[in-house]
């Protein structure tokens, strides 16, 4: 533990240098070295998806990710999408079809869901129900989810 | 701008309007528990027990204590110095429960010693380095044993593990003495044309709200003040909790909800990491923090529903239900938590359902056992009542061969028998269950879904159609029917530039109260929905409060808001009088301007009067200055809220997996808000019920090894898993407040769990079947169609 390694992460567009242990995880060195709280944990099995950022352009559960695997890339998160006064297309959705209650699925949603339209930009139903499969949802039961990811879909966002 | 030119603002209630509070919650910007940071912050992190039930022999904590960046390492009969055993908001007799295990652990989870590290990684390295030796006993897990006092005593003082030993409740049974007279019911079952029996279970459940429990306390020296900070439905009460687990006085503590993520009454009960969160702050001086991880979550916050029922149920030959009777047993696991014991006598209480049903008796032991304790979990207590009733009244139609339809619409309380009084005592407000259920089958195509079905049957396939009729007691509720109090407060303030500041004691955790009590006090005040501000969750700023939870917070939050706003409406109503050389009871507010009636020209803006409400020269004889104001307030009753709910499923033969074709709703709530944010707490519903009838079950093995620890082995819906819900809505307003709003929070989990299991015995019923417990795990589905046992 007590050696240290040092990474270069590039988090949303600015390149962070820090001394980790080698076992902190990348969502820990996101929420606790950078502050960027917007990332939630919500377990510890690597199923609900709460933790989920883009890396190099995909998305990762970031609780599964050690922040000396992601050295060297580019790590997009929930803060680094769009901002209050230029939502992204998602999030604007989510906030137009009621797509969230609590709140605190919804970074790891969204990341998951512009993941899903940057693959497949114009889904189904059901390609979107399977999209965001790996995110859990305690609140919303998920139909103004799907709403949310069509509002965007219409939208044509692919960014 | 002259009065002329000013917009006119849209009409608030009862529209769809975008949350205020997502902003910041879709860009990363909210702060949970978790996202707080304080200087000198340590972290906390508890030694569990690996055993369900035996003796501790020895704690060695040397190994942990040596590691460096540990700051204290405490035991249970250490902390047990200075925390006393925990409190909990039931009258029946308890035992002793602290916070961290002193002499015996009673269930895989508990702690056994909590250690203070430097950073979150330390202190979980601490915490396993501690070693814990526990003599075993027989673990306690079938609650009918347990009632035997088999294979152990789970407390002393105990006599056969009886947490609650026998409560009667309904025909015969009078209240006072408790005394029971069995005749009416004997006479009903003697006289029946047919009887139904059946033994059902509603099966134990992980609340499992997205964001884990977490607290960070704050102790400041020499200012002897704690702020403590908790994801929970209800920061007053926690606030009240502390201040006497601690020993000082209310003034010394403000407790802060910030953004909660989720609750589902799993955090209604202030838990022993809170207390000892503050006890370890108090005693280090320092702030301290303490995260859950999920794994710990399934052993360590409550759990819910566990209960079983020998349901029987007598009827004539026509359909009507002459009475019902429940033998209910509810394993409430180790310990009684703050209102452990209160849950099932809720199910007591709804056994009626919503049928005039002459005879209605239950009898409800509570036992326990060595599992997590269970507690308030979305519904509490009435989804257990509903789903016994309506898998009684599915099985009464399965036998005469009658519409499922219209075994209920037959028993239904006609729509003026209201208010109603059940045979549990319950008054029921208000009622117009057949429009509800005309609409549902409408909107399901009832008559053709049942020729699909049973085309689909004719082709080989495994069909079925399930349907649930629910009524819920909500808006809890008088001070007589809860502990905490059954009231809520409120406070509005007119800011001197005219904007609308209001707290509420109502917390929300994903309810959207900002939103809906901004909506209702703008239109209030006939100001814009944006110059309204909704304020909560922090005792420091919210003066008094009880919490979120029991779907109350439209119900008696939303009126005490509106009861509040009133009495500040009246005092603004003389300041502008006084400026408009006017009459106060001739004034009209629209627009954010005050005029007098029939001249919308000549008034003031709300800025104008407020500047002046607080300037106030001259002061207007008999005013005070200022414009501020609150209200307390409880209801004389509660509310009753209703719907339907209808289900399609199909069973895959070869492999058993059933997959819902269609969900329906259509629910009553009364007076609606904000459309918007009711069909999503609707859907939410569905899915947990949907989820407890599918999917989820904790288990626990014959050793009492908690075999569903994580999201490997405990399932929660995911989006894949669910249907389009085709939504609807009747309004049938309550007499109770004068919004007419009787609450939707937990309506979803009531129809849809009886619904699904209704249909999945629908559709098996072909091979024979008349019953399944709970959860349709797809091997058990397979078995019966192969003609073996569930
Ligand atoms: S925190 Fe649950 S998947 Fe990462
Ligand atoms: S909005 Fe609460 S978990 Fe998704």
């Amino acid at each position: 533990m007590s050696e240290k390694a040092t990474v270069s992460i590039t988090v949303n567009g600015k390149v962070h240098e820090e001394e980790v242990e080698p076992r902190l995880l990348l969502v820990h060195f996101l929420r606790e070295h950078l502050g960027l709280t917007g990332t939630h944990v919500g377990c510890d099995t690597s199923q609900c998806g709460a933790c989920t950022v883009h890396i190099d352009g995909a998305s990762a559960k970031s609780c599964t990710v050690f922040a000396a695997q992601a050295d060297g890339s580019e790590v997009t998160t929930i803060e680094g999408v769009g901002s209050q006064d230029n939502l992204h297309p998602m999030q604007e959705g989510f906030w137009e079809e009621h797509g969230l209650q609590c709140g605190y699925c919804t970074p790891g949603m969204i990341m998951s869901a512009i993941n899903l339209l940057n693959e497949n930009p114009k889904p189904t139903e059901k390609e979107i129900r399977e999209g965001i499969a790996g995110n859990l949802c305690r609140c919303t039961g998920y139909q103004h989810i799907v709403k949310a990811v069509q509002y965007a879909a219409e939208k044509g966002v692919v960014r | 701008m002259t009065a002329a030119e000013r917009p006119i603002l849209p009409k608030l209630v009862g529209e769809r309007i975008k949350r205020r509070e997502d902003p910041r919650l879709i860009t990363g910007h909210a702060t949970y528990v978790d996202d707080l940071k304080l200087p000198g912050l340590l972290h906390l992190a508890f030694k569990r027990s690996d055993s369900a039930h035996g003796v501790i022999k020895n704690i060695d904590t040397s190994a942990a204590e040596q590691m460096p960046g540990v700051e204290l390492v405490m035991t249970g009969k250490q902390l047990a110095e200075i925390l006393g055993p925990m409190p909990i908001g039931t009258p029946f007799p308890s035992p002793d429960h602290y916070a961290i295990a002193t002499d015996r652990v009673r269930y895989v989870g508990e702690p056994v010693a909590v250690v203070v590290a430097a950073d979150r990684y330390l202190a979980r390295d601490a915490a396993d380095a501690i070693e814990v030796d526990i003599e075993e006993l027989p673990a306690v897990v079938d609650p009918e044993k347990a009632m035997q006092g088999e294979p152990a005593a789970v407390h002393e003082g105990f006599e056969n593990n009886l947490a609650v030993p026998y409560v009667p409740g309904g025909t015969g049974v009078d209240p006072a003495t408790m005394e029971v007279d069995n005749s009416a019911l004997d006479k009903a079952f003697a006289e029946a044309d047919v009887n139904i029996s059946q033994r059902m279970t509603n099966q134990r459940l992980a609340p499992n709200a997205m964001e884990p429990r977490g607290v960070v306390a704050h102790w400041e020296p020499g200012k002897e003040q704690i702020t403590i900070w908790s994801g929970t439905q209800n920061p007053h009460i926690l606030k009240t909790m502390i201040a006497a687990q601690l020993g000082v006085g209310q003034h010394q503590v403000r407790a802060i909800a910030p953004e909660v993520g989720g609750g589902f009454g799993c955090k209604i009960n202030i838990y022993g990491e809170e207390y000892t969160a503050a006890a370890i702050s108090r005693k280090l001086g320092a702030p301290v923090k303490w995260i859950e991880d999920r794994s710990e979550a399934f052993m360590a916050t409550t759990h819910g529903r566990d209960i079983l029922a020998y349901v029987d149920l007598a009827a004539k030959r026509d359909g009507t239900v002459t009475a019902l009777k429940l033998r209910l047993i509810a394993d409430v696991g180790a310990y009684n938590m703050l209102l452990t014991a209160a849950v099932p006598t809720l199910t007591m209480l709804m056994l009626n359902g919503t049928y005039d049903i002459p005879v209605v008796r239950a009898e409800l032991t509570e036992v326990f056992t060595n599992k997590t304790p269970t507690d308030a979990y979305r519904g509490a207590g009435r989804p257990e009542a509903t789903y016994f009733v309506e898998r009684a009244f599915d099985m009464l139609a399965h036998e005469l061969g009658m519409d499922p339809a219209d075994v209920r619409r037959k028993n239904f309380i006609k729509k003026d028998a209201f208010p109603y009084t059940t045979q549990m005592g319950a008054i029921y407000d208000s009622g117009d269950y057949e429009t509800a259920l005309d609409r549902a089958l409408q909107n399901a195509g009832w008559e053709q879904l049942k020729q699909e079905r049973d085309q689909a049957r004719a082709e080989g396939r495994i069909v079925g159609l399930g349907l649930a009729y629910y009524v819920e007691v909500c808006g809890l509720g008088p001070s007589a029917s809860l502990p905490t109090g059954g009231w809520e407060h409120a406070g509005v303030t007119i800011e001197r530039d005219g904007r609308i500041t209001a707290t509420t004691g109502s917390s929300p955790h994903g309810q959207g109260n900002e939103t809906t009590f901004a909506q209702m006090l703008a239109e209030q005040f006939g100001v814009a929905f944006d110059d309204v501000t909704i304020l909560h969750g922090d005792t420091g700023v919210v003066k008094q409060g009880i919490g979120t939870f029991g779907s109350r917070s439209q119900a008696v939050g939303g009126t005490v808001l509106m009861n509040a706003g009133e009495k500040v409406k009246k005092k603004m109503a003389k300041f502008a009088a006084a400026m408009l050389d006017a009459n106060e009871d001739d004034l009209v507010f629209e627009n954010g301007m005050i005029s007098v009636k029939g001249s919308p020209g000549s008034g003031k803006t709300f800025a104008e009067v407020a500047s002046f409400a607080y300037v106030p020269v001259p002061l207007p004889p008999g005013v005070e200055p200022g414009l501020s104001d609150e209200a307390f307030w409880e209801p004389e009753n509660n509310t009753y809220p209703f719907g339907c709910h209808i289900v399609m499923m199909e069973i895959d033969r070869e492999t058993g997996e059933p997959r819902l074709t269609k969900v329906v709703a259509v629910d009553d709530a009364g007076t609606i808000i904000n459309p918007m944010i009711v069909d999503g707490q609707i859907h939410g519903g569905l899915a947990q019920g949907i989820g407890q009838a599918m999917i989820e079950e904790v288990v626990y093995d014959e050793d009492g090894q908690l075999v569903t620890g994580s999201f490997m082995d405990y399932a929660i819906p995911r989006a894949d898993d669910l249907p389009w819900f085709e939504m609807d809505n009747t309004v049938t307003t309550t007499p109770v407040n004068p919004m007419g709003a009787k609450g939707v929070g937990e309506a979803g989990t009531l129809g849809s769990t009886p619904a699904v299991v209704n249909a999945a015995v629908d559709a098996l019923s072909p091979f024979g079947v008349k019953h399944v417990d709970m959860m349709l795990r797809p091997e058990k589905l397979w078995r019966l169609m192969q003609g073996g046992g569930a």
